[in-house]
């Protein structure tokens, strides 16, 4: 809302030549940098730069009753806190439908890629499980929250180890060196839709003007697989376009996939 | 061996549909619909001054959906009031319905949809868009089209129509480890343009197979749109 129609303008028209505001191709990425454990209390975490954006992920782990629609499965849970620290645009209070959505969004592409084998989390049966928190706290917000966020929350559970228990409570503070039961890394990456071009990786001012936004989780280990999808944005997209950016996924998140691997020694 | 739907239905049949408008007398606008045991009430009050003032919008008015499962719709008993779950569902459908309106013609005001659930049997998200997009034209808003919603679900090797909880928790076993087999596609589509107003997938799909989804989804609610228009104007004739 409060981006300037001039600056508007200015971005629609670049992007007809192909250009953006700091001369990269509408597909291309900033730069993005992973530095792991980066807050020693936690039993995984990550902070990561896209640009000027920076967000932290860290991983707690606790044991507690299954919940009872899976009582051989660990439990996963994902927040979002946006402090005003990171930006002019988040306010203090309750988590609002920006935060909900984005820990959904980081939710759903780790749960349904069944990144972390939850049935590995279980304890005993009906009685006691792993319980999984990542937690997601933005530091500075330029633009593309979803995909840095996606990334650190990934990072950090890569960079995870079980905490030490004894007689079925947890011993904090005291770790192993097991790491997390963990699967293909989903790669969550979103398209943002401005006039009739998807770009990627948006800095603020075109995250403002874009129209549509959407994001998919996907995996290549073996085969490529979708896990979730995201429409949002104002604009409703016709069936060319949805199939377009789909392709374009597919594309793209392997790229990105393949930069990430290098950076968290996946083989 | 082939996925065979539980109710006996074909891959490209949805459940009985019911639509009614004009359920709820005080509201603006209301509906009803529902897909065999999912059962969605929408009410529309608005345009209607919007509160607190800092909300309003001097160019256009806003829309906003509350989308709510009673306690009673589930097998367990949910706690009443807002989840995660249903703020985030209230905003996607917002998004959905936006498109088709004619927002800046009511500015500083706010149009309200309020949806309950009062049953739910898996594609609730669904049979509340649909009740809301009839109850947007029953309070006589301009509209540019209708919004038609269903889910479509692979499940095995099948691409279904309108996804059952008992078909979203379909499982099949894999080298003797049971496997959660359903991916679950809520869609929705502008009636006239065609565009699609809403796109999520939960599960694990191949591209391919998600076209195929998109289309099969588009032949649905087409249909779909035609039952809700009919019912719209079986009320215009009384």
């Amino acid at each position: 809302m409060e981006i300037s129609s001039l600056t508007k303008k200015r971005i629609e028209e670049l992007l007809k030549e192909g250009k953006r505001l700091d001369r990269r191709k509408p597909l291309e990425f900033r730069d993005i940098t992973i530095e792991q454990n980066v807050s020693n209390k936690a039993e995984g975490s990550a902070r990561v730069k896209i640009g000027d954006t920076e967000v932290i992920a860290g991983v707690k782990l606790s044991v507690m009753e299954p919940f009872p629609d899976t009582p051989d499965a660990g439990a996963l849970m994902v927040g979002a806190e946006l402090s005003p620290l990171a930006s002019d645009k988040f306010e203090l209070g309750p988590p609002g439908i920006r935060a909900i959505e984005l820990a959904r969004i980081i939710d759903r592409g780790i749960r349904e890629s069944e990144f972390i084998d939850l049935k590995k989390l279980c304890i005993k049966k009906n009685e006691l499980v792993w319980a999984v928190f990542i937690d997601i706290y933005p530091i500075n917000y330029d633009g593309n929250l979803i995909d840095a966020s996606a990334l650190a929350a990934i990072a950090a559970l890569h960079n995870a180890v079980f905490p030490k228990i004894k007689n079925d409570k947890v011993q904090f503070g005291e770790l192993t060196n097991k790491s997390l039961p963990l699967k293909d890394t989903p790669i969550t990456i979103t398209f943002y839709k401005i006039n009739n071009t998807f770009i990627l990786d948006p800095v603020m001012e075109e995250e403002e003007a874009a129209q549509g936004r959407v994001s998919m989780a996907l995996t290549f280990k073996k085969e490529e697989f979708l896990h979730a999808i995201q429409k949002a944005g104002d604009e409703a997209l016709d069936e060319k376009e949805v199939l377009e950016v789909i392709e374009l996924a597919s594309k793209e998140g392997k790229k990105l996939y393949n930069k990430i691997k290098t950076h968290l020694k996946i083989k | 061996m082939a996925f065979k739907r539980p109710d006996g239905r074909s891959f490209d049949q949805t459940r009985k549909i019911e639509a009614k408008v004009g359920i709820i007398k005080k509201a603006d606008g209301s509906a009803l619909f529902s897909f065999g045991d999912s059962k969605a009430i929408a009410a529309v009050y608005g345009p209607r001054q919007l509160y607190p003032q800092h909300l309003q919008n001097p160019e256009k008015c806003l829309l906003r959906c509350h989308y709510d499962l009673a306690s009673f719709s589930v097998t367990e008993r949910k706690r009443p009031g807002p989840t995660r779950r249903s703020s985030e569902i209230s905003y996607v459908m917002t998004k959905a319905l936006e498109p088709v309106l004619h927002l800046q013609n009511f500015p500083n005001s706010v149009v309200d949809v309020y949806i309950i659930i009062t049953q739910a049997d898996a594609s609730t998200r669904c049979a509340a868009i649909n009740a809301a997009s009839m109850a947007l034209a029953n309070a006589g808003l301009l509209m540019k089209e209708l919004v038609s919603s269903v889910s479509i679900g692979k499940v095995a090797d099948a691409i279904v129509v309108d996804l059952t909880k008992e078909e979203e928790d379909y499982t099949i076993t894999k080298e003797g480890k049971e496997e959660k087999a359903t991916t679950d596609i809520p869609l929705a589509f502008l009636s006239r343009s065609e565009k699609l107003s809403l796109l999520q997938l939960d599960g694990k799909i191949k591209l391919q197979e998600l076209k195929q989804a998109i289309a099969a989804g588009k032949k649905a609610c087409v249909k779909i749109t035609e039952i809700q228009k009919q019912t719209l104007k079986k009320i215009k004739e009384k």
